[in-house]
């Protein structure tokens, strides 16, 4: 397996996992890559490595450009098991002389991989390394999304080693955006946001702002999943302003799960009156929805209708489970209201605006809740309840 | 007032700030922090923090 060549000195080394449809939990319907890069100047640097089961394609690509054990320097931009699992593996082979990462990174190695006698080097924000020609320079990016992250710029070259910031869950045959559909790379740079990086949505916030108060040239962005932003690199940048400030569409996501379809014919009643408002809708029943694509969806719409009938005193499993994964993305900016059947105690309606209040959504209605099954008049407060919300979103999103 | 800072994540504690999101009022020391309140950035508890040199 060959290198590919990004720009002069500059190689493309990962791995690409065609087939993993499951990455700690995120489903991956397209695949994967681990993305490694080498600059071949005074000194050679290899930046991150691959996951474990990876290195020989990384080390194989390698060779088509040099011997690996003539690299240098090794960067660690990220310790993840996708980027640092081979880490071993590459250093007893590549033996370098540095190993440039943050200090939260060295711990980090350190009690994964306890090896204290490797050449580790710790760097700042601001901290460069002359390489030849060309310079590294290291922006922490802390939260972005561990602890030890960081990011490297080569300003002779403009570009941004950027590890999983502006990545995606894409394996492809082509290395770069214009190689590949935009479309299909924008729905899963979108996803790997809204379930990897959302949580941390003020850091990258900072992070933009630094870039530009730095005056940063960015020509290329290299992460560490998914191709190289060559052609447009602005594109994945206002992408990130926008997701990062919680801009969101005028659209309503109706969430919901059901036992025996009241809850079901209550959240048919709440899309209709969105639907009066003209506003965009969207049904999903969470028994047969995957959460990594929800997720996409929930960052980017204004409204969020959360539906669970009452099971013993609490919420349906498939509800509770997706709220417990969603609160912790830490949503902002959302306009909420719950609804639910139950049977006799009726609980799920309050824990459902417990949930929202936890997202700090603006709650545009008390809850409906309904004992068995809705009448008439019931499914006309749904419908109530959804132009509400549908109305709610429509002046947020236009203000 | 003492700043402090998260030693996992790096956020800063600032005490003429507060917490807004988790509605603790401009003005409120470190040490009059609740022990249920958590670093806002990466979810770390107040024991991982240290006084900022």
């Amino acid at each position: 397996m060959k290198a590919i060549k990004v720009k002069e000195d500059f190689y493309w080394v990962g791995a690409i996992d065609w087939n993993v449809r499951n990455f700690h939990g995120y489903s991956t319907f397209r695949g994967t890559t681990y993305n490694a890069y080498l600059l071949v100047d005074e000194k050679i640097v290899l930046f991150d490595t691959v996951k474990h089961g990876f290195e020989e394609e990384l080390l194989s690509r390698v060779k088509s450009v040099i011997e690996p054990e003539k690299i240098d320097y090794l960067v660690i931009n990220h310790i993840e098991p996708d980027h640092a699992g081979g880490f071993v593996k590459i250093v007893e082979v590549i033996k370098p002389e540095k190993i440039f990462l943050t200090k939260n990174a060295r711990l980090g190695i350190l009690a994964h991989f306890h090896k204290e006698n490797y050449p580790f080097e710790e760097v700042k924000t601001g901290t460069t390394v002359k390489v030849g020609k060309r310079t590294l320079t290291f922006i922490e990016t802390p939260m972005i999304h561990w602890p030890d992250s960081m990011i490297t710029y080569i300003p002779e070259e403009r570009i941004l080693v950027s590890q999983d910031a502006f990545g995606a869950h894409y394996a492809s045959s082509g290395r770069f955006d214009d190689e590949v559909d935009l479309c299909e790379l924008i729905q899963e740079t979108r996803k790997y946001y809204a379930n990897i990086i959302y949580p941390y949505s003020p850091q990258v916030n900072k992070l933009l702002k630094t870039v530009k108060e730095m005056n940063l040239q960015i020509e290329m962005i290299c992460p560490d999943h998914g191709v190289i932003w060559r052609k447009n690199p602005e594109k994945v940048l206002s992408l990130y302003e926008r997701w990062s400030s919680y801009v969101c569409d005028p659209r309503v996501l109706i969430i919901y799960d059901t036992m025996w379809k009241s809850t079901e014919k209550l959240a048919y009643a709440i899309m209709d009156g969105v639907l009066e408002e003209g506003v965009e809708v969207k049904l999903c029943k969470l028994s047969v929805t995957d959460w990594t694509e929800l997720m996409a969806d929930v960052l980017e719409s204004r409204g969020l209708i959360l539906g669970s009938p009452t099971l013993n005193n609490g919420l349906l499993p498939t509800v509770s489970g997706f709220l417990t994964y969603m609160k912790g993305f830490r949503p902002r900016g959302k306009v909420g209201a719950a609804f639910g059947s139950y049977g006799w105690s009726g609980e799920s309606v309050k824990i459902l605006n417990q949930y929202l209040q936890e997202i700090q959504a603006e709650i545009v209605h008390e809850g409906l809740k309904v004992k068995y099954v809705p009448d008439e008049k019931v499914l006309l407060e749904g419908r109530e309840l959804g132009k509400a919300a549908a109305k709610k979103v429509k002046e947020l999103c236009s203000g | 007032m003492k700043k402090y800072k998260c030693n996992v994540c790096g956020y800063v504690y600032d005490p003429e700030n507060g917490d807004p999101s988790q509605n603790i009022p401009p003005g409120t020391p470190f040490e009059n922090l609740p022990g249920t309140w958590t670093c806002p950035v990466c979810g770390a508890s107040k024991d991982d923090f240290s006084p900022e040199d």
